[in-house]
């Protein structure tokens, strides 16, 4: 199968159960809501060496907000609803909390899991603090130096999916590049998806531990590394035409909108100086999401 | 129930025992919205203890409307009368024109007053407005005479103006005065700001037609924390438009 001379392998993208929260961030302009929204995304590119795997989901206008102020829509996931707690109190309480001007906000209020996260970040407010009850939701005011901080009480978890991928197989650096912030730009437009690594996309894609180093519990993954082919002790998955190869990793709320997102980032990847479009799988033994590229496009 | 059962229900004048046609014409299909037309100021107790559906009163509502309500409507066209809302614990009463004193309020001897649910008032408001109120939102557009706010412990006021004693006694919650009221001296004032938590209740507001100022552009509110007598960490809020 080929789209535009770019073959698709007929193979399929493993991912795996996770949980994930939306959380809604809001300040006095754009530009501070989207620093908040970086500030808490930041160092959150895989669950395993991170603890949470985030990013920022999409740009919120004033109408879209609880607080009628312009924000950002931030999606975490982790392991378990404990661990994404956990780790919304770490992040919120160290970027939000401190960014000037902002307020935190459930983004699933109808999800039945709930973690309590601001009635542990109010503790900030050493008694200080106040809360609302508005509509069945509490929010605490946490009184801070600039004025007041708003957050909701509990944020909703709900199950979802990490790790669906792609992997773009090209002629040479540029064109992977290329083909790959193509595929962002597509992608990115779904609701309900991130792309938790640096710019959306992943240069060192991993293997499950290491060949010669035990206590790795990932390593480069060496059959797609260009500059090993013929490497004695590696064998290389790519072609000879291959030089270059980039990982997009996507994590979705649900199924249809992680589908959704790797079937446009198929698409719009295909692209001059692409050779071939994979994905990573450890043979359907690991996640147990199966995403087959073919029957994505 | 069937309009005959409706019609023999039991209504009180005073002490005597009458049935409910006695006094009104029951028609139309089974449902679970009322409608109440004429002048029902003398009616004591509409709406007590509802759980949910919707009730409209086409005139003026007497004494207790809606009083220990826990859920649904309650809509008057005219004006109501005192104890809108007492010690309701959910659903939405909406007067479009004046009510009396004491609602959302404690009954005597009782702790706690409104508990939860949402109070609209399109005019005035009599006497101690909210008094002991422990969660929800009040809203009176007009002025609310004296001792709006009183023991309060927690929910939030806001009033289109207040005469005396504003929040006398108050434990914790939230007076807003959309307009310059006195403030009693055991509050002291805090600052000037515009509070995030206020812009979310804009927005709740606002689809009930109630609309809160709440934009830095437009001015601020001046917070007073008290009633320092208790001592007490309720918060009175006034606005301040912003004069160009």
């Amino acid at each position: 199968m080929e789209i535009n001379g770019v073959q698709i392998v007929d193979t399929f993208a493993e991912a795996f159960g996770m949980r994930a929260s939306r959380v809604v961030i809001t300040a006095a302009s754009a530009r501070w809501a989207e620093i908040a929204g970086l500030s808490m995304t930041g160092f959150a590119t895989s669950v395993i060496g991170c603890k949470l795997e985030a990013g920022i989901e999409s740009v919120l206008s004033p109408e879209e907000t609880p607080d009628l102020r312009p924000g950002v829509s931030v999606l975490v996931f982790g392991f378990d609803a404990d661990g994404v707690g956990k780790r919304l109190i770490e992040r919120i309480g160290q970027t939000i909390l401190t960014c000037p001007t902002t307020a935190c906000f459930d983004g699933l209020p109808a999800a039945p899991e709930r973690v309590v996260v601001g009635g542990t970040i109010r503790h900030f407010g050493d008694k200080f603090q106040s809360s609302k009850l508005l509509d069945g939701r509490r929010y605490w005011r946490i009184p801070v130096m600039e004025g007041e901080f708003l957050i909701e009480e509990t944020f909703g978890v709900q199950k979802a999916i990490g790790g669906g991928n792609i992997l773009i197989l090209a002629g040479n650096e540029i064109a992977a590049l290329e083909a790959a912030e193509s595929a962002v730009t597509a992608m990115r437009e779904v609701a309900g998806v991130i792309l938790p690594f640096p710019g959306g996309i992943v240069r060192s894609g991993s293997k499950v531990g290491a060949r010669n180093y035990k206590n790795m519990t990932a390593s480069t993954n060496d059959a797609y590394c260009p500059t090993l082919k013929g490497r004695l002790g590696s064998e290389s998955a790519l072609p000879e035409n291959v030089h270059s190869v980039l990982e997009i990793v996507a994590d979705g709320l649900d199924r249809e909108s992680l589908e959704n997102a790797l079937s446009r980032g198929i698409r719009a990847a295909c692209r001059p100086g692409v050779v071939a479009i994979t994905a990573g799988n450890y043979g359907g033994k690991l996640g147990k999401h199966h995403f087959h590229l073919r029957e994505l496009v | 129930m069937s309009n005959e059962d409706i019609r023999a229900l039991p209504v009180y004048l005073g002490k005597r025992h009458f049935r409910l046609d006695d006094f009104f014409d029951v028609d139309g299909a089974a449902s679970d919205q009322i409608r109440i037309a004429g002048d029902a100021r003398k009616v004591k107790w509409i709406g007590r203890d509802m759980t949910m559906g919707r009730i409209t009163i086409e005139g003026n509502a007497g004494m207790h409307l809606g009083a220990y309500m826990k859920g649904g409507v309650i809509e008057v066209t005219g004006n109501a009368s005192d104890w809108v809302g007492a010690e309701m614990s959910g659903g939405l009463i909406r007067v479009h024109g004046n009510a009396g004193g004491q609602i959302g309020a404690a009954y005597r001897g009782d702790l706690a007053g409104m508990r939860d649910g949402t109070i609209l008032i399109g005019g005035t408001a009599g006497l101690e407005v909210g008094m002991r109120m422990k969660r929800g939102t009040i809203v009176v557009a007009g002025g609310a005479r004296d001792f709006a706010g009183l023991e309060m412990r927690g929910g939030t006021l806001v009033l289109g103006g207040a005469e005396l004693r504003t929040g006398a006694w108050m434990m914790r919650g939230t007076i807003i005065a959309l307009r310059s009221i006195e403030i009693l001296p055991t509050f002291s004032y805090a600052s000037r700001y515009n509070p995030t938590f206020l812009n979310v209740y804009a927005r709740h507001l606002k689809t009930l037609g109630v609309d809160l100022p709440h934009l830095a552009a437009d001015g601020s509110y001046h917070r007073y924390t008290g009633d320092v007598a208790i001592p007490g960490r309720g918060e009175l809020l006034v606005w301040e438009a912003q004069t160009s």
